[in-house]
């Protein structure tokens, strides 16, 4: 079974976009990390790229898979977690604490179109 | 026929086991408009005999040359133990490693070959080998585009061997990249056009050669710098073999190498199979192309060998893959493995000696004809661009009545011709005298 | 034991060893220390080894004794074609009067070579129902993207600009995307219908002007025949696009019927596959492209023609997609696949599909039992298992694939098409005897069995070759490629 977090927002292809302020923490959900297996590479855009709500910004390699990460939400990558460069592994060991950008929200109201936690657990069928 | 195995009892045996009465039900289902009825016009089945008697008459309609032609393409020694080797049927009838538990040989010559690659350029890593220098080169301007992610434009030394940029024109035409040639200037890239051509900051890639296909070696001081400066990646075509003596593309600064390991003892074979080499550095490994082997251990902890970072590649990533290529040019690989082993860093530079005398032994005698000159004055290694005032058609023509190819024209003037550590001093003294006669 | 060999040939390497002998120097002078300025040379040291050419048999002959070729065992690779690769074409195809041929030379002085190259293509239309082919591509994917440039081309010199969507079934292998991709065109996906062929109904409402082809492979990727052709060929050929033939399994129908017929435009051929010559550990192969009459002009240069006085030349057509290669392809698979198809002639030529087609069959009736057939009804030359039939034990694909490994068969291909979970997918091809179907049958029993009885050592397999299940995670996260990485 896997885990959800509470006040996140997720989308059908498996993101999650937590809300601080501002800003949104973008990662890939315990489910599909599960999906996928070991990770090995975390393709990660440039700070200061547009990212745009459904549009791919990156993706998540398995040995042999490799997931397209969709944004979630639209704006500006203020950072990228480098640590996942060095140790990709840590998108597998806790997905939720380990986002993968951050992105400053052009557009607040985008995260109403996404699912909550209850919606998302549903939706995997949990 | 010797290639089927069948019998008619087999046959009868295993169309009963299928649930079918004759061979003609295997394509039932087939419109009766679509199953070709007629003999293929085809000639007659060969035995072995025939075969070689056929073969051997038609060999006798090409022509035996000293050859004194290269432009990319150059007749070095193949040491005899390489065909025996890489014909032994585990190598020759294997197919991509897909099982590594039984293709550690493939993949373990595979890590050799990528050793001796990254030894021979400087480079951090190269892949598992490409299908020859000129696709290697087009590869590595889409990997400029991919890894500029904005920019669609590469420029391109108007030095690079025309083959070579007749295919990255061709793959860039298609692929939606812009490809602007750099003028030469006295034999070389013309630097001050590059930095003009890079003012503009919209340039993915520059591509260069070494040595150029006028033979010349090029000097790149600064152009690494200057490429950087404007966020273009510098990609540099050069000949592997003559890399064991040359500055190097990791030492001039190049983030790119590419080329054509033909020179590394492979027979010149009409044009293929060669091998292409396209190596870069760590920051672009996920942007590099086709199959690339790693070192691990199975679970026993023993050394092995496995396909690398396969998510990049075309049967994962599919239309978001940097390139389509499948497989590697792997025997070929094999083939330049086995002879760089051979030769060892010592061996590949009495090559590039041997060539290096017999070329500039036989420039100067070709100049002291009086019938010739040096087309310029710029130092190089085994081949050089000759301006000749009989026409070179004459000179050709003179040369192959005495069994001479004698080099390749690449104007209306000129003469391009190479010399290997395989062409003899007779051989260079009767194209002398060719020369001198006309 | 020779299968322990676990040497690099770098770790042989002593000091002052050498393995070549070359000519004494020919002239006087010509110095290359003294001639190459300085700041032109190499500054460190290449590290290569050092080592005699006695070491470099031994090791390389001990590195083959840990590989599998078609050679050592029965290879049903699906989608491969891994059938015997014979001798003699590797005899012919060494042939000096061939092989010392440089590419810059005049025509004049390789009639013979141009010969056996414009034979092979016309030799290739003949067996395909296409006009034309070139030679030049030097792979499958290779011929696939020449392929596409040449579909492209036609719809730009017709000034028919906007045709930039390539339409490719959801079951096509990765490489046609990819393919597409690499040549500026837009993926339209068309659905497969529950028997794995295109489904005509999806397919007519893609078909618009921005449509540049359809590309197809007959029997597609699960061996099926897409009976339906002359259909999607008059819709495709209506709404203005060509229809590109993926000629991964043409071995299917060779002799039997041909792509040219069924409607198809463009189409490469896979010489390692169909024409017998050697994968070689990945390479090099062969990807001619054929196209049909009309389209000629758009092959790529330099393209071999024959004058009236039966002599060979070069020709570079203006009009031409371009240029995709050194000179004409990988000439000396060229050689093998002329000598095969000699060796065939055209009474054997017609026979090599429907053996091929025989022996898929044969071992899929003998094996539905065990394993789960998703698509029941005749094949052509391979078919799609979707794991086993009792899906109760946990042995995977994967599982089954190594296990094959420990009885001495290379395991088929698995995991694809995509289309079903465990798919595992079985081409014996034309030069297999029954008795080694049947010992190959018998080996897949065996192995459903033990998934039922004992599957720990199938899922633990292989226990007996040379390596047993590598960490691909760690070479993936931490990529050592090369002996100084590894050497750290």
């Amino acid at each position: 079974m896997s885990k959800i977090v509470e006040g996140l927002y997720y989308a059908e292809s498996h993101e999650y976009v937590k809300i601080e302020g501002e800003y949104g923490y973008v990662g890939i959900t315990d489910y599909a990390q599960h999906e996928l297996g070991n990770v090995v590479y975390v393709d990660m855009p440039d700070v200061d790229d547009e990212v745009e709500a459904g549009a791919d910004f990156g993706a998540v390699e398995s040995v042999k898979a490799a997931s397209d990460l969709i944004s979630p939400v639209s704006g500006t990558v203020v950072e990228i977690n480098e640590a996942l460069n060095d140790q990709p592994e840590l998108v597998n060991a806790d997905p939720y604490a380990n986002w993968i950008i951050k992105v400053q929200l052009s557009d607040a109201s985008e995260v109403e179109k996404l699912m909550d936690a209850a919606a998302y657990k549903a939706a995997i069928g949990e | 026929m010797k290639y089927f195995p069948h019998t008619q009892e087999d046959i009868e045996q295993m169309l009963q086991v299928a649930g079918l009465k004759s061979m003609d039900d295997l394509y039932g289902e087939i419109p009766a408009q679509l199953l070709f009825n007629r003999e293929f016009d085809l000639p007659e089945a060969m035995s072995e005999v025939e075969i070689r008697k056929f073969i051997e008459a038609l060999g006798k309609k090409n022509s035996r040359l000293a050859c004194f032609a290269g432009a990319g393409v150059e007749d070095h020694y193949s040491p005899s133990i390489i065909n025996p080797i890489i014909s032994r049927g585990e190598f020759l009838t294997a197919y991509t490693p897909y099982q590594p538990e039984i293709s550690q040989g493939t993949l373990q010559y595979i890590f050799e070959y990528q050793s001796m690659i990254c030894e021979l350029t400087g480079m951090d890593v190269t892949n598992a080998s490409m299908y020859d220098g000129c696709t290697a080169t087009a590869e590595a301007m889409m990997m400029a585009v991919a890894a500029a992610k904005k920019r669609n434009k590469v420029l391109m030394s108007a030095t690079v061997n025309p083959k070579v940029k007749k295919v990255v024109e061709t793959y860039a035409q298609y692929n939606g990249a812009v490809i602007e040639i750099i003028a030469e200037k006295d034999g070389v890239t013309d630097l001050a056009d590059l930095e003009a051509k890079l003012a503009g900051d919209d340039v993915a890639g520059v591509i260069l050669a070494q040595p150029n296909f006028y033979g010349i070696i090029e000097d790149y001081a600064g152009v690494a710098e200057m490429c950087h400066a404007k966020k273009a990646l510098m990609i540099m075509n050069a000949n592997p073999s003559a890399l064991a003596v040359l500055k190097t593309p990791a030492e001039w600064g190049a983030d790119i190498a590419c080329g054509d390991g033909q020179t590394l003892g492979i027979p010149m074979n009409y044009g293929g199979p060669y091998v292409g080499y396209l190596a870069c550095t760590n920051a672009l490994v996920r942007k590099l192309p086709g199959r690339i082997v790693g070192a691990t251990t199975d679970v026993d902890g023993k050394r092995a060998f496995v396909l690398t970072l396969q998510a990049r590649e075309q049967h994962i990533r599919r239309e978001k893959a940097n390139s389509n290529i499948c497989s590697n040019q792997s025997l070929m690989a094999l083939y330049v493995t086995i002879y760089m082993s051979l030769m060892g860093y010592k061996g590949l530079k009495e090559v590039n000696k041997l060539s290096y005398a017999g070329a500039h032994y036989l420039a100067e005698q070709l100049v002291a004809t009086g019938k010739c000159s040096m087309a310029f004055d710029k130092p190089f290694l085994n081949e050089f661009a000759l301006k000749t005032t009989v026409c070179p058609k004459t000179i050709q023509a003179a040369l192959l009545d005495n069994g001479i190819l004698g080099g390749v024209r690449i104007a209306d003037d000129t003469l391009l011709i190479c010399v290997t550590e395989q062409r003899t001093k007779e051989e260079m003294d009767l194209f002398i005298e060719t020369v001198k006669n006309l | 034991m020779i299968r322990n060999y676990d040497k690099l040939i770098f770790e042989l390497s002593k000091e002052g060893r050498v393995g070549y002998s070359l000519p004494k120097k020919q002239v006087e002078g010509g110095c290359m220390c003294c001639g190459i300025p300085e700041n032109l040379r190499r500054e460190s040291a290449p590290l290569l080894p050092e080592v005699t050419e006695f070491d470099v048999v031994r090791h390389y002959t001990n590195l083959s004794n840990k590989n599998f070729g078609v050679d050592t065992g029965f290879y049903p690779l699906g989608s491969c074609t891994m059938k015997y690769n014979p001798r003699i074409n590797e005899e012919m195809a060494a042939h000096p009067a061939f092989t010392q041929l440089h590419p810059s030379m005049p025509t004049e002085c390789a009639q013979g070579a141009l010969e056996v190259y414009y034979n092979l293509a016309a030799s290739l239309a003949e067996v395909s129902g296409l006009a034309e082919f070139t030679l030049n591509p030097y792979a499958g994917a290779h011929g696939e993207l020449t392929g596409l440039m040449i579909m492209r081309q036609y719809h730009i010199q017709r000034g028919d600009l906007k045709r930039t969507k390539v339409i490719v079934p959801d079951s096509a292998h990765g490489t046609n995307p990819a393919s597409a991709a690499v040549c500026g065109l837009q993926i339209v996906e068309v659905k497969s219908t529950a028997n794995g062929t295109v489904d005509v109904e999806d397919l007519k409402p893609l078909l618009d002007d921005t449509i540049a082809g359809i590309m197809m492979t007959n029997p597609n990727t699960l061996g099926i025949f897409e009976t339906e052709i002359p259909e999607i060929s008059r819709l495709v050929h209506e709404c203005g696009g060509l229809l590109y033939y993926d000629g991964a399994n043409l071995n299917a129908v060779l002799g039997k019927c041909r792509p040219g017929d069924m409607g198809f435009d463009i189409m490469h051929i896979n010489l390692h596959k169909t024409f017998s010559t050697p994968h070689g550990g990945g390479g090099p192969g062969d990807g001619p492209v054929g196209v049909r009459a009309g389209l000629e002009h758009l092959l790529p240069n330099p393209q071999v023609k024959k004058d009236e006085n039966g002599r060979f030349y070069l020709q570079c057509d203006e009009k031409s997609a371009g240029y995709v290669s050194n000179f004409l392809g990988n000439f000396g698979i060229i050689m093998r696949a002329y000598t095969y198809i000699l060796t065939l002639g055209r009474e054997n030529v017609k026979m090599v599909g429907p053996l091929a087609v025989l022996n898929a069959n044969y071992v899929k009736e003998s094996l539905k039992g065990e394993y789960y057939l998703p698509i029941e009804g005749v094949c052509k030359h391979e078919f799609v298992f979707d794991g086993l039939a009792d899906k109760s034990t946990g042995v995977t694909t994967l599982d089954i694939a190594k296990r094959l490994l420990d009885y001495g068969y290379h395991a088929p291909t698995i995991y694809f098409p995509l289309l079903f979970h465990q798919s595992i997918m079985i081409e014996p091809t034309e030069t297999e005897s029954k008795e080694t179907l049947d010992e190959f049958i018998a080996v897949m029993k065996k192995v459903a069995q033990e998934a039922i009885e004992n599957p720990e050592i199938v899922k633990s397999a292989p226990h007996s070759t040379p390596v047993r299940r590598l960490d691909e995670t760690t070479a993936a996260r931490f990529p050592k490629t090369t002996y100084k990485q590894l050497k750290g």
